[in-house]
């Protein structure tokens, strides 16, 4: 059960603060700017996210949740349909630039099925993408704007993110895949 | 959002803190259904009623499948609620109007279903008029089937959308100790026997009204019982009606009245009929839910049916949700059992 811990509390506040300066950066302020996260450890990322911005330049920039459930691609393979999540998206995304922000970044899926699921609510100006890990293996063309920490990792492996809000405490690990278990927590 | 935790101890035994993943590989009654089950239905509706609020209504979640809605009789607003709700979900709709017709129930509807199967059909909604056809079909059908009504005996999508607008104007959800009424024809309903095992497994305090004629059975069923569900049958529309949260009226079949059930429909009216005056003995929120189609003027008066009061279109749009998410939970068990 207990893996290598490749970040620790601390690792992920400083990691959020670096990506909160960068997303700023990037976008050259604040106007305009959204964030949404991937139910379900996007949604306590991108609310630290926003506080950091809030913490940083004094302004709140709009929070939204995600679920993609509905869009995924492997639909017909996992066993059981998986639990709807729900989707607050309170504010009008058009024009946006939309930052997803999500746990971790595996095959790209999630991430294709994200922008499907964004692209329905409305025409953002742009989608951009924050994660707190990227452990490899893409399966799609897809890459993050924002990464906490690159982690090279074998398929054989899981990335475990805990974070306070959802699970108690904040940490990052990995383990080996116990055998077809711990699925739904770590996202791919 | 529903809450999935804090379930009070209930009338049906739900393993405490269930992870609540949907189990069942058809939708035939509503009585193969638990409490946890019930509420993932609910929170799954209210996600698609979500999507149903989007500019554009439609999610990809049942790309390629195929779902063929199969009627032996008539229907307007079930027929097209499933057909809606699966195309909301990129199903691949077929629909057969098998008017009813004069072959042999039991072999018409095997081959049918054979048949429907090997036109590709993953889902089959079927509505017969000879009670436990369903049944019948999802011995012989590989995929999942919905019963959207047979004969007498079960509705369970009308339930469950019932009940999913009941806890849309109820606060919290809950329908612990709220007096809901089913009046009318209850005798030739399948969408009150079906309200029954939803309404009382969810805790409601249950009142079936009907002149005796019409309650035939149902007396017998209160009187049996079950651990913990409330359950009353009275030809009383006074009592039944008295500080009543909701009030459901079922619709006078007059295609299945047998004569001698009831004197006549103007006494029926006179009696039980739901006009604005006896709604005044209900609690003054009290809501008014009518499954379809109404008899104006018989067991509805016009003016309640279209007044305040009144959930009737409320249940026809939650109907739409409530059968995306059984579509989508049903489609889940036919790949587990198909594919690992």
């Amino acid at each position: 059960m207990t893996g290598r811990r490749i970040m620790t509390a601390e690792d992920i506040r400083r990691a959020t603060i670096r990506i909160s300066h960068e997303i700023v950066e990037k976008h050259a302020g604040t106007g305009g700017l959204a964030l949404v996260g991937i139910q379900r450890r996007g949604v306590p990322l991108a609310r630290r996210l926003a506080a950091s911005i809030r913490d940083n330049e004094g302004v709140d920039i709009p929070v939204g949740a995600l679920d993609i459930t509905f869009y995924r691609d492997d639909l017909s393979l996992v066993a059981q349909q998986p639990i709807v999540k729900g989707t607050d998206i309170a504010f009008d995304l058009n024009g946006k630039t939309i930052v997803l922000v999500d746990d971790v970044l595996y095959t790209g899926r999630t991430i294709r099925a994200a922008m499907d699921a964004l692209i329905d609510y409305g025409r953002p100006q742009a989608i951009r993408l924050a994660v707190l890990v990227d452990r490899g293996h893409r399966e799609l063309p897809i890459r993050a704007d924002h990464v906490g920490k690159n982690v090279p990792t074998s398929r054989e492996e899981v990335v475990k993110v805990t974070l306070e809000e959802v699970d108690g405490d904040d940490a990052v690990e990995i383990e080996r895949r116990p055998g077809l278990a711990a699925v739904g927590g770590t996202a791919a | 959002m529903s809450a999935g935790s804090e379930r009070p101890e209930g009338a049906i035994e739900a393993p405490a803190a269930a992870p609540a993943h949907w189990a069942h590989r058809h939708l035939l009654d509503v009585d193969a259904l638990t409490r946890p089950d019930i509420e993932l239905v609910m929170r799954t509706a209210d996600e698609m009623h979500d999507v149903l609020e989007r500019p554009i209504p439609k999610v990809p979640a049942l790309r390629g499948l195929g779902v063929t809605i199969l009627f032996y009789e008539a229907s307007t607003r079930t027929r097209v609620s499933f057909e809606v709700a699966a195309k909301n979900l990129s199903a691949d709709v077929v629909n057969i109007a098998a008017a009813s017709s004069s072959v042999s129930k039991g072999e018409s509807l095997v081959d049918t279903v054979r048949t429907v199967e090997a036109l590709g059909a993953d889902m089959l909604v079927i509505r017969h008029s000879v009670s436990g056809a369903p049944y019948l079909a999802a011995e012989i059908f590989s995929g999942s089937v919905l019963n959207g009504g047979d004969g007498w005996h079960a509705h369970p999508s009308q339930a469950l959308l019932d009940l999913y607008t009941l806890r849309s104007r109820l606060p919290g959800g809950l329908l612990e100790g709220r007096k809901v009424v089913i009046l009318g024809d209850v005798l030739h309903s399948r969408v009150a026997r079906s309200n029954v095992w939803t309404l009382t497994a969810m805790g409601a305090d249950l009142w079936i009204c009907g002149p005796s004629t019409l309650l035939r059975g149902f007396e017998a069923w209160a009187a049996r019982g079950a651990a913990g569900r409330r359950f009353t049958v009275t030809s009383d529309a006074g009592a039944a009606l008295q500080d009543a949260d909701a009030v459901m009226a079922l619709r006078i079949q007059k295609e299945r009245m047998a004569s001698g059930l009831l004197p006549s429909l103007r006494e029926y009216a006179a009696r039980y009929g739901l006009t604005n005056e006896r709604l005044r003995a209900a609690r003054p929120d009290a809501i008014v839910m009518h499954p379809g189609p109404m008899n104006e003027g018989v067991e509805i008066a016009a003016d309640v049916a279209a007044g305040p009061r009144s959930m009737v279109t409320d249940q026809v749009h939650n109907g739409v949700a409530v059968r995306m998410a059984l579509l989508y939970l049903l489609a889940g068990t036919r790949r587990t059992e198909a594919g690992a």
